[in-house]
């Protein structure tokens, strides 16, 4: 079985390519990643937004909805709740708001990211109308109410009797600048 | 011996001379010398690391250092040990003996083997010198967490990414080569089946290689764009995921452990029968072993990272996978067991080495064993408990067999005998330093004391003090290593071609060295017969 080089050529054609097909799986795991989130939920990754039609309400069940705010770093704005926790019904529709003032002397651009806990419940939680959708420019000084409307899924397991979602808001100012429209496009996924 | 004098025509004498030699071969032996003393190279700095590490944790307190060099320590010592000691240790040994024990005259792809070794000394003098450049070297862990790697990190990230990137070419490389040499080189007549086990095990652990170094080099590659090109794979203000990091580093970390220990078991499977004087007890089971550890290693991934917020099915998937990798590594330790079942063994330097490695890496095993439970590393996870658990598998464990390799071969390498007395004071002090070291650390884990921090609570003062004091022991020991080495180039007795009494396999009926270019034409039927496993 002494064989010359050229032999080899076959098989390491087929290595090689092995070798290249790895290296795009390893990309490939990215989309993977947000898809298989998606699907199952998992990490509070759910894109359950836009109208939903009300289905009878629940009275017999009451869920605690908690609001948590978070600051990403370097985020100066003051970002809080307007209400820490509501109790719903399933199936109800509910309205709130997070209060955000831009403290800084310049013009600014948020957006904030939401994560449901536990992760279980994140497809149960259906947000109507949230600021989350969009990026939000901010004048210095300014203060805004950014609307919140959603609804608990009347089909919440039994156990879940609290929710908690908590959004990071991160300051996207530089990418916003050049044109802050184009940002929907850029970013990699809308949540 | 009809293999020793093969010398004669075509021109081929022997090596060139001076440095050219070393820079220009393609000899397959050459370049397995050339990685195995380079590995040797690393495992000194690697360790000039860790006992940095261990000076500052011998008392509570900052003594020695501040944290933030603490920090590159850490991170350079488990990436110096990882792809700079004890990956090329093995790919040398794949070098050296490989060709000769499939029969062939040399690897597959000598030009491309050269290569893969000279990429290497670049790779690793660059991810050193950036421990020299402003802001340090890697702080942020051997397994590099988005953000601490890419927001976070240091501006010599970047050259840590392209000396991953050049090693990642190294290792697919030296992978390719070994599948090729050992599917389309083998003697005539030699059978998948007939393979010495070493053999065997390369061959699956360069499949390993080639399924996942190409993700590392994705995920650097992820983080060079996230860094500089405004990506955000890993940065959740811009719709990433730092927890896709873990699952992505993690789908290469796991099968690349296992790339570190299969070539172990092939070592510890040849050395086991020679001294035990018997065959290798369940030969096949050990190959269907070997590959289901090595298909398991793809599904287990997300047991590193049990407390990232997995559902219960997720931390369920992966519990029950993680343990059952227990069952093939169970069948290789009964088989290594039942293989010197009444089998009249001597303890020779390598045998000692290779006995140590069952028994202290099944203690990792075990160990493993422990944090593979779900509910149970909730407490584990990020302690002292880890730190012990791999150093177990992979000091006694890759380490030792890399030693006992060493001892085992050297006589054929070198054509000469090493000092036995000094070979087993070598043993004994590594492992009484070895279990000094790493078993208190078990109980600093499960007492909560936290990894890769510089500084620690009082209570864990004693142990720590312990730890350290064996590290030294272990650390000045390898030095003996070194000595007999070089004592045996320069001055050991002569080897017999056969040198150890129970020994088989075509590279004993080879002369002691080999001649620069063997089985230049395939060992006869008589030989492989004889050689036969």
């Amino acid at each position: 079985m002494q064989q010359s080089p050229s032999n080899h050529r076959p098989l390491l054609l087929r290595l090689t390519l092995l070798t290249v097909l790895m290296f795009g799986f390893g990309f490939l795991l990215v989309p993977l990643y947000d898809v298989f989130c998606q699907i199952t939920g998992l990490n509070g990754k759910v894109l359950n937004t836009g109208p939903v039609t009300e289905v009878g309400v629940d009275t017999e069940r009451r869920i605690r909805v908690q609001f948590i705010a978070v600051n990403n770093e370097a985020m100066p704005w003051q970002f809080a709740p307007v209400e820490r926790e509501l109790t719903v019904y399933p199936g109800e529709m509910k309205h709130t708001a997070y209060r955000v003032t831009n403290p800084s002397v310049r013009f600014m651009v948020g957006q904030a990211v939401p994560s449901v806990a536990p992760s279980e419940a994140a497809e149960y939680l259906h947000k109507v109308n949230c600021f989350c959708f969009e990026n939000q420019p901010l004048q210095a000084g300014e203060t805004k109410d950014m609307p919140l409307l959603f609804t608990v899924d009347a089909a919440l397991p039994e156990h879940i009797s609290t929710i908690t979602l908590s959004y990071t808001l991160f300051d996207i100012t530089p990418k916003a600048q050049p044109a802050a429209t184009r940002l929907p496009k850029d970013s990699r996924r809308m949540l | 011996m009809a293999s020793v004098d093969q010398t004669m025509s075509d021109g081929h004498h022997g090596p060139a001379r001076g440095i050219t030699r070393w820079l220009y071969t393609t000899n397959h032996k050459d370049i397995g010398t050339l990685y195995l003393l380079f590995s040797l190279l690393m495992f000194f700095i690697g360790g000039c690391m860790a006992l940095t590490i261990r000076a500052e944790l011998f008392q509570p307190g900052l003594q020695m250092v501040m944290p933030e060099f603490f920090n590159q320590m850490t991170t350079m010592h488990g990436l110096i040990m990882v792809f700079g000691a004890v990956m090329p240790a093995f790919v040398g040994l794949a070098n050296w003996m490989i060709p000769i024990m499939v029969g062939a005259p040399d690897m597959a792809l000598p030009r491309m083997n050269n290569w893969s070794f000279w990429i290497l000394p670049f790779a690793f003098t660059m991810m050193l010198s950036t421990l020299l450049m402003e802001g340090g070297g890697p702080n942020f862990g051997w397994t590099f967490y988005a953000p601490l790697s890419t927001t976070y990190a240091p501006p010599s990230v970047t050259f840590f990414i392209f000396a991953v990137h050049m090693m990642g070419i190294s290792s697919i490389m030296g992978a390719i080569n070994v599948i090729a040499t050992i599917l389309n080189m083998r003697a005539p007549g030699m059978k998948l089946m007939q393979m010495p086990l070493f053999v065997w095990t390369w061959l699956i652990t360069a499949f390993l290689l080639i399924a996942v170094m190409p993700v590392l080099a994705g995920v650097v590659t992820m983080m060079l764009m996230d860094i500089h090109f405004g990506t955000s794979f890993f940065d959740a203000a811009g719709g990433g995921d730092p927890v896709l990091f873990q699952h992505v580093f993690w789908f290469f970390g796991h099968p690349e452990v296992y790339i570190m220990i299969l070539p172990a078991f092939g070592v510890v499977s040849e050395i086991i029968p020679t001294f035990a004087r018997k065959r290798l007890f369940g030969y096949a089971s050990m190959v269907y072993a070997t590959a289901s550890i090595a298909f398991l290693s793809f599904i287990v991934w997300a047991h590193h990272m049990f407390t990232v917020g997995m559902p219960l099915a997720g931390e369920l998937f992966f519990m029950f996978t993680t343990m059952l990798i227990a069952v093939p590594t169970g069948v290789k330790v009964f088989n290594w067991i039942a293989t010197m079942f009444r089998g009249s063994m001597t303890f020779e330097t390598p045998m000692l080495f290779a006995l140590a490695f069952v028994v202290l890496f099944t203690i990792g095993g075990f160990s493993g064993l422990m944090l593979s439970i779900a509910p149970a590393d909730f407490q584990y996870h990020d302690t002292y408990f880890v730190v012990a658990h791999f150093h177990y598998v992979l000091v006694p464990g890759s380490v030792f067999s890399i030693m006992a390799a060493a001892y085992y071969w050297l006589p054929k390498w070198t054509g000469h005998m090493y000092n036995e007395s000094m070979g087993k004071l070598h043993f004994w002090l590594s492992f009484i330093g070895v279990n000094i070291t790493f078993f208190p650390m078990h109980f600093l884990g499960l007492a909560g004391m936290p990894r890769r921090i510089p500084d620690y609570a009082l209570q864990f003062a004693d142990f720590n003090m312990v730890a350290t004091v064996g590290a030294f022991i272990f650390g000045f020991s390898q030095l003996l290593f070194v000595y007999n080495v070089v004592c045996c180039i320069r001055s050991g007795k002569q080897a017999t071609d056969e040198v150890w009494e129970g020994s088989r396999g075509l590279e004993w009926q080879l002369s002691s060295p080999p001649p620069y270019h063997s089985y230049s034409t395939p060992p006869t039927a008589e030989q492989l017969s004889k050689a036969s496993h």
